[in-house]
């Protein structure tokens, strides 16, 4: 089964975003900020990593150039999930090795929809 | 409820217009559909606006109506496979099959509000280094003005654009505008929309080397569906392609186009079978 890291500091977030990815077959890790976020893909790196940006201690944008510089940390595909809504944003992100980006408010189907623009899941 | 026998003055309404069958059992499907249509129309319920749609003489209410029991829905590069398709088979033998300055012409039947021509018109901007100068007209129709004017416009919600576009193709092709994006003009500028309902001629739409008619024919009857697939070959050339939905087939309602062997949804036209791998399923 594959995994998927689900990082944001909002825990109800966390839940609701975790619901839709173990409903598209993942097991899935949380983590509050980026820190943890970063112990947790040392401990195990997962497949995907479902990402916020406005966090405590670190951001989503530094846990992802961090992660790159990490051995194998190339491999996990990073969605960012963030109410950071503008072009300026999104083309940072992909800059800083983000590989897809979802506009909060989210539902299911467009969890979906990136996991399989990215490859993480097949087209149904 | 609907009454039963507004049901069948309805579904008699549409399907005479725009070749939609509604079974009867469709009560539900009205009632989500017309109830917006009736406020928006300012009535008070949906028993007063079909009072007014038999009234009507202009029979202005009952396209409203049918228009609104159409189903629009679409998204970016629906399925991935058309696209696919389109990209690897399709463009690499029309390119080399069609001469120095000549067009190759697509059309995308019931096109909604406009995100497969737009999706098509990216590939074609991100293929173009590939595509030998060869020029492109993608045409694309609805019978429905309210979808047209909105495909027409480019412009499309923040939920719009996360369904099947990847974020690359979001910063590539779309300008923000608010917490709207609109398609940027040179992607805009290489489709044409034009107001068609598929139950007449085709034939002042001109010839296409390929026709996007996916998910349309699933609403309407047997003979219905002949009919269209019938004009569509007519104008079609012999190395034309049909590009259709992935629970569709032309088996049984057509013996001008026969599926391709191993590529769901394409269709080639069966006097180019046999120089082909084709084989009727």
């Amino acid at each position: 089964m594959k995994t998927c890291l689900v990082v944001d500091d909002s825990r109800v977030i966390r839940k609701v975003a975790r619901k839709i990815i173990e409903e598209l077959d993942f097991e899935c890790v949380e983590a509050a900020d980026g820190s943890e976020a970063l112990d947790a893909c040392r401990k195990q790196m997962p497949d995907a990593v479902l990402l916020d940006w406005n966090m405590p201690v670190m951001n989503g944008l530094d846990f992802v150039k961090a992660l790159r510089r990490e051995e194998a940390g190339d491999q996990p595909v990073v969605v960012f999930c963030t109410t950071e809504n503008d072009m300026a944003h999104i083309t940072e992100a992909l800059r800083a090795g983000a590989d897809e980006y979802v506009m909060k408010p989210f539902d299911g189907d467009i969890i979906e929809s990136k996991f399989q623009q990215t490859g993480l899941l097949r087209a149904s | 409820m609907i009454k039963q026998d507004d049901i069948t003055f309805v579904a008699a309404e549409a399907f005479k217009r725009s070749g939609l069958v509604l079974s009867a059992d469709k009560g539900y499907l009205l009632e989500s559909r017309l109830a917006p249509l009736a406020r928006a129309e300012g009535f008070p319920s949906i028993d007063a606006l079909l009072t007014a749609a038999r009234r009507d003489q202009g029979d202005r209410l009952l396209w409203a109506i049918t228009e609104a029991l159409a189903t629009h829905e679409t998204f970016f590069f629906r399925d991935n496979t058309p696209f696919d398709l389109f990209k690897n088979d399709i463009l690499p033998v029309l390119t080399r099959a069609r001469g120095a300055g000549s067009t190759i012409r697509i059309w995308c039947a019931a096109c909604s509000s406009g995100q497969e021509p737009y999706s098509l018109a990216m590939l074609l901007e991100e293929e173009r280094a590939r595509l030998g100068g060869k020029r492109f007209e993608i045409i694309a129709t609805d019978m429905a003005p309210r979808v047209l004017e909105k495909a027409e416009a480019g412009v499309y919600s923040q939920f719009e654009v996360q369904r099947g576009l990847a974020i690359q193709r979001l910063v590539q092709h779309f300008e923000q505008n608010g917490d709207q994006w609109r398609i940027k003009p040179n992607i805009r500028q290489m489709v044409n929309f034009q107001k068609h309902n598929l139950l007449e001629p085709i034939a002042s739409l001109g010839t296409f080397d390929v026709v996007f008619c996916r998910n349309v024919l699933i609403y309407f009857d047997p003979e219905t569906k002949k009919q269209v697939l019938s004009r569509i070959a007519r104008q079609t050339p012999n190395d034309g392609y049909l590009i259709m939905g992935a629970a569709e087939t032309v088996v049984g309602l057509s013996k001008d186009f026969v599926p391709v062997e191993g590529k769901r949804g394409l269709y080639v036209r069966s006097e180019a079978g046999s120089g082909r791998t084709t084989r009727a399923a």
